[in-house]
């Protein structure tokens, strides 16, 4: 998956930075069904790396289904149908030589919900790092506490790893649990639909803190929505409305001098 | 305010009262209900026990049936409905679960995966006798295995099969999607999937389905006799491939005898088939104790 980035997105953020990076993510006109309902009506534009970007847009849009193309959850399920491109890094994850699985080993997920394991909070996060390697047992110890550290969890749980089960946690450190689960595999793009929709305002600023913290390493791209978590964390938004993306642009453009009108009077909060 | 009012009103007073008399009326015949079934069972269990207590000595462990009831035991019964029923869940466990966990998390939705469904439930139905005469039919002619204890197996197994995969398949089918999802999103390949996290947290429903199935397979006459299970075994099975009873079995001989003794024989043996089955159930509900994991 190492090909060289020769497909340049048609639609990049509007206004490019100074030093904006290259986008890791590209999709190329991708369109999603489900069964005969589309989800997606083409949608083209590029993640830039090490960047955080937002996809907003009302209830149905089409938000949850486009960031599961990026690590191919679709997949599971049976009724979805995919056209279109998306390269990572100029490899496009869709082509029938690539193994779902590795993709999913380099872009890591976070869902909705926060879905521990119904095991140990060690065994949470050693799950993912024993199916890819064999580890002695201190490397595997080193790794789920560095895992755990980057996801501020470690000082919480350091005494309790083997004895408390990863559901006895509270919400917002069960969040940061999967969080930690996903960062153990060293993916490159961190993958978050809804991240804090199911937890409190002080968990959730805990988990914005943390993704200013990890973008330091990693592309995360956020489903929200929540227009201003989108404003507060996020470099780059995207507006989605019924399948279609309305605008990208960086974030303090978008949301002071959006050029769509449907995207402003989204944000201001005239529907949706 | 508009609640001080409604709770005033008398309408809404009176259809209160009755509200709740109903829900008493609710309560009571449910109760009654649950009445109904415990007090059967305790006049059944007082009479069995009424009439087996005197022969419940040792030797009813450790005799052969005989035709002097002073001397007849249930030993070759009792060992013969631990092996059948044994070799049965070693043979019906693993295949029940593998066939439930094809048809939840392998097989592709449509028309042939509904048929296999709607077939299943329909031989869940199919009258234990017609399983005896299949296997009279498969194991003890086509396949030569005789009138053995394997023969007497794996028509349990062929019995009790659809139960463990429907009861499987229910297990496996309520292990929330979000943990499948967590774990693919890991990048686990889906064998990794079912073996890490499907069955760990559908265990618990597997056995439960499983000792509903024992239990079935522990009272099963009909189709051992069918298959030819001998009345009167001597002996004590060596192997698979010998002859043998169960105690269904031995019970019923006993029964169809004409001195009262023997039917105070039988009912001793009532007590002693129920304690297998509650010895047998009890260790399957440890096993599922033991694969419980916490969860909030």
């Amino acid at each position: 998956m190492q090909r060289a980035i020769d497909v340049r997105p048609k639609v990049e953020p509007r206004r490019q930075e100074e030093g904006t990076p290259p986008p890791v993510l590209v999709t190329q006109d991708l369109r999603v069904w489900y069964g005969t309902h589309p989800a997606l009506r083409g949608i083209t534009l590029g993640i830039p790396e090490c960047r955080i970007t937002a996809i907003i847009g009302p209830s149905g849009c089409g938000k949850s289904t486009l960031i599961r193309c990026f690590n191919r959850m679709n997949d599971l399920i049976p009724t979805a149908r995919i056209e279109g491109r998306v390269l990572f890094r100029g490899q496009d994850i869709y082509a029938p030589e690539v193994d779902p699985v590795e993709v999913r080993v380099r872009i890591g997920m976070v869902f909705q919900r926060p879905n521990p394991f119904p095991k140990s909070i060690y065994e949470n996060v050693a799950f993912g790092l024993r199916l890819h390697r064999k580890l002695s047992r201190r490397e595997l110890d080193e790794r789920v506490e560095q895992a755990l550290r980057q996801a501020a969890l470690w000082d919480e749980v350091k005494d309790v790893l083997h004895t408390r089960s990863g559901l006895e946690l509270s919400g917002g450190q069960q969040q940061r649990l999967c969080i930690a689960r996903a960062l153990a595999v060293e993916p490159e793009v961190l993958l978050m639909d809804e991240p804090a929709s199911a937890l409190d305002p002080v968990a959730t600023a805990r988990i914005e803190d943390l993704m200013e913290d990890l973008k330091q390493r990693y592309t995360i791209v956020i489903v929200t929505h929540n227009m201003q978590q989108a404003a507060r964390v996020s470099d780059f938004t995207a507006f989605l409305l019924d399948g279609e993306l309305v605008e990208y642009a960086p974030t303090e453009e978008l949301f002071t001098r959006p050029r769509d009108r449907r995207t402003e009077d989204y944000i201001t909060g005239r529907f949706g | 305010m508009s609640e001080t009012v409604a709770l005033h009103d008398p309408a809404v007073l009176r259809r209160l009262v009755w509200r709740r008399q109903l829900d008493r009326l609710f309560v009571a015949a449910a109760q009654a209900a649950t009445l109904v079934g415990l007090m059967f069972l305790t006049v059944l269990l007082a009479d069995v026990i009424r009439d087996g207590a005197p022969y419940l000595r040792p030797e009813l462990l450790t005799n052969f049936p005989s035709r002097f009831p002073d001397r007849a035991g249930y030993l070759s019964a009792l060992i013969g409905t631990v092996y059948v029923v044994g070799l049965m869940s070693l043979v019906a466990f693993p295949v029940g679960v593998a066939a439930a966990v094809y048809l939840v998390e392998y097989a592709r939705p449509g028309p042939l995966l509904t048929v296999l469904q709607v077939n299943i439930a329909n031989l869940a139905g199919v009258p234990s006798i017609v399983y005896g005469l299949l296997g009279l039919g498969l194991f003890v002619e086509l396949l030569r295995l005789g009138k053995s204890v394997l023969s007497g197996a794996l028509t349990l197994a062929l019995l009790v099969l659809p139960l463990v995969i429907i009861a499987a398949r229910e297990a496996i089918t309520s292990v929330p999607q979000s943990i499948r999802e967590a774990a693919y999103a890991l990048g686990a390949t889906r064998w990794q999937v079912v073996r890490h996290h499907v069955l760990p947290y559908a265990m618990p429903g597997i056995l439960t389905g499983t000792i509903l199935a024992l239990s079935r397979a522990i009272g099963e006459t009909a189709p051992l006799i069918a298959l030819g299970a001998l009345q009167y075994v001597p002996f004590l099975p060596q192997s698979p491939f010998d002859y043998f009873t169960v105690l269904p079995i031995q019970i019923f001989n006993y029964v169809s005898l004409p001195q009262p003794e023997f039917q105070r024989l039988a009912a001793a043996g009532i007590l002693l088939l129920l304690v297998v089955l509650l010895g047998l159930n009890g260790l399957a509900i440890w096993l599922r104790n033991r694969t419980q994991i916490v969860r909030v």
